[in-house]
């Protein structure tokens, strides 16, 4: 990439921001970045350029555009789409992106589950009138106000355009967001359809992991919650019976986690090769417990395997019954 | 009666999207306006089933740019679930990673959204009015300096949290971690840059605005003022609090109207449904709903920087409170309306912070390994901070087990939701008029909602740190009749 500055665009989509921080957080480092990149759009978050100006780009005039955040409103994928008309390569960044992420938990409930807890059940609402936020209203029988609708689920990127790169993590490490400029400012990408990655499991880079410290695997004989005990600090914790997603996690983030003893939930998205993360990850918890009672004790498993993913698991959302 | 309708759309904003509607009489003057907010993905519902312990890193992602507050107040919800207080240690890390926060977020906050504007000048070219044109003016060697002192917060996150962003280090009445003397003398070295930090930022703010008579007149004027009642924390000793405290409510002239602390919330708070934004606005109760007004009678508040400084007696660090005493005087009364104030408190709570690191940091306690408490049996809790944006609430029921059965949240900008309003009608009343709608316009109302920081991820990512707004005018027919853009 000698004097060719490298074109990117950024897109938010239903995201929390955590992303687009993680590129601020390269701090100094993304200045000597910078030189090689001519960021053309980052919005809504960042820009001088707005959606009609994308939409106004010839297609394919933009070498790589990364989407951070799920697909929630009709915008999110209306923009998406014009992201992958625009941009060469895609690449979903981050969990919400690449799988739907957390926000992806609410696939378990309905948008009329959603909207009673939030505008009748919570505790400190006033709503007198029963009223719900409407996409059209005539307020004082003459300010017309508009809100935009929400689809009645979310939806992981690659279900509404083509994905060329997943990266995992949520958010991903700065370094890892640094580490995957440069590799698409050195052409160095993997096949199409890829995650970014550095191909291992949180458990290889995991100083914990019974390899490195020659301890014994064992079958595990108490499912443990965090707020139960006291971990030894350099035992691995699924070991101790803490409910680590780290052998099936990709493992780019160096085990943050486990560092400051708490398991992996699995933000890293699956390892090469599994396509259901949840699925992946019950069977190999399972296959490590001592019996099948052991199950019963972990609360709440779905929220526990598909915290990250479920927007993109088979399961995917609830049904309703007609 | 034909109005005209004004739409300032996208206001961009974390969860989604976000926009003002400006309604113009026949003969071209602000009848309403309105700020519209979407701002639900249902975590109040999906949390429901977790344990509680899992929810402090899970709730976290509710922003990325609040990148520790979800996450420390349901973690302080927690203790409460169990009924347990932190242990010493565990209060003090905690403490000192909420201040790490306050650093890295205010940072972000001023140098991409406050300074802009004045720096380069409210009138300035929009293309320049940004991140960039700052540096161009403060010079390279200043924004590269900014920069880096800024990271030292963002290390001492992931020392302590794990992830710098959205940590997981959460427990109830503790911390998973425990801090070796090698990070603490680690921190108390960052602590020292980050002081350097809230000193710069000071001097950056005194240099530029008030050496500048044009700035103070608009820093100090009528124009963005909006008259509430405040919410804030404060210590024992009536100083602004950023992690625990008193909350204490005050009234429009500064007079103490309430202090509550958890459960409690639910005698002051209401938040009212309306049928035009997915964002509820909260009121105080005992002045019940009074609709969307300001001045001595309005039942809406504000919270923020601003409101903490207007509610507390002081700081409770010495170069913070020199600092407070400064902008009172300057002011010349307490409490302060004028809404640009919002942007100087949040300069001298970056000092705070920091100070409030170093003291921290150098009590070596914080290297002892009590950080786990013992557990009561689970049932109710209410945590409470003062988020960099703002007061922040979390309140959740729990089965004995711990499993969440009932979360209620209210996030800073919501408070704020009524004031903003406000703000932003004031301030096109004010610029519009006879059906005049020029460029000069833009900037005069994104200067009306912008030191309210609405949590606004273009805030903080920005590298041109520059809203983009786009105005699309309408005739009483539905047709576009002329499109205003800043950028
Ligand atoms: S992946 Fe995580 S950090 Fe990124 S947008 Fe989603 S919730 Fe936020
Ligand atoms: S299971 Fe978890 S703690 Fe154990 S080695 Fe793997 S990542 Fe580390
Ligand atoms: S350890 Fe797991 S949950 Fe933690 S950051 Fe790494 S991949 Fe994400």
């Amino acid at each position: 990439m000698a004097d060719k500055k490298l074109r990117l665009a950024v897109l938010m989509a239903g995201a929390c921001g955590g992303c687009d921080m993680a590129i601020v957080d390269i701090s100094e480092t993304l200045v000597d970045v910078l030189p090689s990149l001519e960021v053309v759009f980052w919005a809504p978050t960042v820009a001088d350029v707005k959606y009609k100006d994308l939409e106004a780009m010839p297609d394919k005039s933009v070498d790589v555009g990364l989407i951070s955040g799920m697909i929630r409103l009709d915008e999110h994928e209306h923009m998406s789409k014009v992201m992958r008309a625009k941009c060469n390569v895609v690449v979903a960044y981050g969990a919400c992106a690449a799988m739907g992420g957390i926000p992806g938990m609410a696939n378990m409930h309905t948008k009329e589950d959603i909207f009673q807890t939030a505008y009748f059940d919570t505790f400190s609402t006033d709503n007198p009138d029963g009223i719900t936020p409407q996409p059209h209203y005539l307020m004082d029988g003459k300010y017309d106000l508009t809100l935009p609708e929400f689809y009645p689920y979310v939806r992981p990127i690659q279900s509404v355009i083509d994905v060329d790169y997943f990266i995992g993590g949520c958010p991903p490490h700065h370094s890892v967001v640094l580490n995957a400029l440069v590799a698409i400012l050195k052409g160095e990408l993997p096949p199409k359809g890829s995650w970014i990655t550095n191909g291992k499991a949180v458990c290889d880079v995991c100083p914990r992991n019974p390899r490195n410290t020659d301890e014994k695997r064992e079958l595990v004989k108490e499912v443990r919650r965090t707020i139960e005990g006291d971990p030894d600090e350099n035992k691995c914790l699924l070991q101790q019976g803490y409910m680590c997603l780290g052998p099936i996690t990709q493992g780019d983030c160096g085990a943050l986690c486990t560092k400051v003893n708490i398991p992996c939930a699995g933000c890293g998205g699956p390892i090469p090769g599994v396509k259901d993360f949840g699925l992946r990850a019950i069977s190999a918890i399972a296959s490590i417990l001592d019996n099948e009672e052991l199950v019963e004790q972990i609360p709440s498993p779905v929220k526990l395997f598909y915290r990250y993913s479920l927007p993109s698991s088979m399961l995917g959302k609830k049904v309703k019954k007609a | 009666m034909a109005l005209t309708k004004i739409e300032i759309n996208p206001m961009t904003r974390l969860e989604g999207h976000g926009k003002i509607s400006i309604f113009l009489d026949e003969k071209g003057n602000v009848d309403n306006a309105f700020f519209q907010v979407v701002e639900l993905r249902g975590y109040e519902r999906f949390v429901q089933g977790m344990p509680i312990e899992e929810v402090p890193r899970t709730v976290s992602t509710i922003c990325g740019v609040c990148r520790a507050v979800h996450f420390t107040a349901s973690m302080k919800a927690s203790d409460g679930v169990y009924n347990v207080e932190p242990t010493p240690t565990a209060r003090k890390i905690r403490e000192l990673f909420f201040n790490a926060h306050y650093v890295e977020d205010h940072a972000a906050i001023l140098y991409a959204l406050g300074f802009p504007d004045f720096v380069v000048g409210p009138t300035a070219n929009p293309a320049e009015r940004n991140l960039i044109g700052l540096v161009n003016a403060v010079g390279a060697e200043t924004g590269k300096l900014v920069l880096k002192k800024r990271y030292a917060a963002v290390k001492i996150l992931e020392m302590l949290g794990g992830k710098p962003i959205h940590p997981v280090a959460a427990l109830p009445g503790g911390w998973s971690k425990r801090v070796t003397q090698e990070e603490r003398k680690e921190i108390m070295a960052l602590a020292e840059e980050m002081v350097e930090l809230g000193q710069l930022t000071l001097k950056i703010f005194e240099d530029v605005v008030l050496k500048n008579p044009e700035y103070v007149k608009l820093v100090t004027g009528d124009v963005y003022k909006v008259v509430t009642n405040y919410l804030g924390s404060v210590d024992e000793n009536d100083k602004v609090a950023f992690y625990d405290g008193t909350q204490k409510f005050v009234d429009t002239n500064g007079k103490e109207i309430a202090r509550f602390k958890g459960k409690e919330y639910l005698n002051y708070i209401s938040e009212r449904v309306l049928p035009w934004s997915y964002l509820k606005m909260p009121y105080l109760k005992q002045k019940g709903w009074k609709g969307v007004v300001d001045g001595p009678d309005t039942s809406l508040y504000s919270v923020g920087p601003l409101p903490r400084l207007n509610v507390a007696s002081g700081m409770p660090t010495p170069l913070a409170q020199q600092a407070y005493e400064k902008m009172f005087d300057v002011f010349g009364h307490k409490p302060v309306h004028n809404i640009m104030g919002y942007h100087w408190a949040r300069a001298i709570e970056l000092l705070c912070a920091a100070e409030n690191i170093r003291e921290i940091a150098k009590d070596e306690s914080l290297c002892n390994p009590d950080v786990r408490s013992k557990l009561g049996p689970a049932s109710e809790g209410v945590g409470i901070v003062e988020a960099p944006r703002g007061t922040l609430i979390h309140h959740y029921i729990t089965d004995e087990k711990g499993i969440v059965e009932k979360a209620n949240l209210i996030v800073a900008t919501t408070h704020n939701k009524g004031p903003i309003n406000i703000a932003v009608k004031r301030a096109a009343q004010n610029f519009i008029k006879n059906g005049v709608v020029n460029e000069g316009l833009l900037n005069m109302v994104e200067l009306a909602y912008r030191p309210y920081d609405l949590c606004l991820a273009c805030a903080t990512h920005a590298l041109p740190g520059h809203d983009p707004l786009q105005i699309d005018i309408y005739d009483c027919d539905g047709k576009l009749y002329k499109t205003l853009k800043n950028f």
